[in-house]
């Protein structure tokens, strides 16, 4: 039941609905230029296994010596997990919020374009979610290598761990190429509607040129993204790229 | 036509509401959606049942009284009001689901009537200019430019009826509440209130338990007056700018 009553007191900006999906939009962005930055470096895997690895320590060597080696590493790591932490907590708050606000459902669902989105957003940030923890501790926290085709010491270039030969052992398994291929069905679909979302609730599509632009560059985000991620598992999986 | 009615029953705001089948026969498609409604009503009262209760008043489409879920649908399957739809839109041997909005802010209050009033108090809130009403200025000492008076005309065409808030998958008020931030914004007699007038909406907006925002565009998609999404947009960006402004 609806309170009848006026707000009373002082009202703020940052305690509304609409500031819970700033903070969504702007680590949405922040997101959105990772993952294009990801996508670039993944590619490298083209160049080969000791070229991936050589990106891999450059970005360890930004603004080396002003920070100590690693540093910038950290500190952008630090943001996204802030980031992230912002972006499910208005997520869950909101979604929590969105279903006390029509706790009794229609009969009749109407297949509108409107709920399956939300679904979309929802269920599809949470695939997100569960895949993230997978990807994190397959390459960078555990560095789990679930081929038995390659022994410890193929996994090794000049006698260092390889990030790319462990990167080209793991995705010549079909079921690993399968997860990812989940997962970027789920981020492709996020963008496509995140993107757009994002420069609306930034307040960014006042005309129809730039509403335009924002469905545009969602539409071309998304594409990217997809088409960029799933070209290196697939070209491992089908023998293009060796290890 | 003869059509199949499962229409929505609720004997009060706190009363267990149940789907009932109700059967109509010799509808003329000449009939507005609510007529078809009379003439049920008429042969329930004859047979000594209670009528059902709806919501109308003008029934020309501009006071924003009448509104039903109709097939899943707000204001049924043409971009109007349910007193302007008519029952050509429909087919003979049809089976018409009809229920009220649902929504937390909008509670039932007896079959497809619900109470609306949270859209007054967030228009109570800060959906006003406030002017001396005693003498009307020169309507052209204050000047408008033409495509900021037809924003605001636009965005001024929304009657309240609800139809967003129950389209919107979440139940949020936004387009309505959008409607009311463009109208004003955009004339200069609402430049005084505009920072703390879009704050002061979006808190009662969230208090009335409405759901957030997240940019579908089903609200548009069923608007009588099609107010158009960007409105929503244009209330973002004013909250957004309020955070830098003082009130």
């Amino acid at each position: 039941m609806a309170t009848s009553t006026l707000l009373k007191g002082e009202t703020t900006a940052r305690r509304t609905t609409v500031f819970m999906k700033f903070l969504m939009a702007t680590t949405g962005a922040l997101f959105v230029f990772y993952v294009l930055m990801h996508m670039y470096g993944n590619l490298k895997i083209f160049a080969g296994a000791p070229a991936f690895d050589e990106y891999a320590e450059h970005l360890r060597e930004i603004l080396v010596p002003i920070l100590p080696y690693s540093g910038f590493l950290w500190l952008f790591r630090a943001l996204l997990v802030v980031s992230l932490v912002v972006h499910a907590y208005a997520a869950f708050t909101l979604w929590s919020r969105a279903n006390g606000a029509r706790p009794q459902r229609y009969a009749v669902k109407n297949a509108a374009k409107g709920a399956a989105r939300t679904k979309m957003m929802r269920w599809g940030g949470v695939t997100l979610l569960a895949w993230l923890i997978f990807h994190l501790v397959q390459f960078t926290i555990a560095k789990v290598n679930f081929n038995g085709a390659f022994s410890a010491d193929k996994l090794k270039i000049d006698g260092h761990p390889s990030t790319g030969m462990l990167v080209i052992a793991s995705f010549q398994l079909w079921w690993v190429v399968l997860i990812y291929l989940i997962a970027l069905v789920a981020l492709g679909m996020h963008l496509f509607h995140g993107v757009w979302s994002g420069a609306q609730t930034l307040g960014w599509t006042n005309s129809a040129t730039s509403r335009r632009l924002a469905h545009t560059t969602a539409h071309l985000v998304a594409g990217i993204v997809v088409l960029g991620f799933a070209i290196p598992p697939l070209a491992i999986l089908f023998g293009i790229v060796k290890g | 036509m003869n059509l199949t009615l499962n229409i929505w029953r609720q004997d009060g705001p706190n009363a267990q509401g149940r789907m009932v089948t109700y059967q109509l026969a010799d509808v003329s498609e000449h009939m507005s959606f609510l007529e078809m409604l009379d003439v049920l009503n008429e042969q329930l009262v004859e047979k000594g049942e209670e009528p059902i209760a709806f919501d109308s008043d003008c029934r020309e489409g501009i006071c924003g009284m009448c509104g039903l879920m109709i097939n899943g649908k707000a204001h049924g399957p043409e971009v109007t009001t349910t007193c302007q739809l008519h029952m050509r839109s429909f087919n003979d041997g049809d089976t018409i689901t009809v229920e009220p909005w649902r929504a937390t802010a909008f509670p039932v209050l007896r079959d497809l009537v619900v109470d609306r009033s949270a859209f007054d108090r967030i228009i109570q809130a800060g959906g006003f200019i406030s002017v001396n009403t005693g003498a009307a200025p020169e309507a052209h000492s204050v000047p408008v430019p033409k495509p900021k008076a037809d924003r605001a005309f636009e965005s001024a065409k929304c009657i309240g009826c609800g139809a967003c808030v129950a389209a919107c998958p979440n139940a949020a008020g936004m387009l309505f509440m959008g409607a009311k931030v463009t109208h004003l914004g955009e004339l200069p007699q609402g430049q005084p209130e505009r920072w703390a007038r879009v704050v002061k909406m979006v808190a009662q907006h969230d208090h009335e338990g409405f759901g957030g925002c997240t940019n579908t565009g089903a609200c548009a998609d069923v608007c009588p007056k099609e107010i158009p999404l960007d409105v929503i947009n244009q209330l973002n960006k004013d909250l957004r700018a309020s955070m830098s402004k003082r009130a």
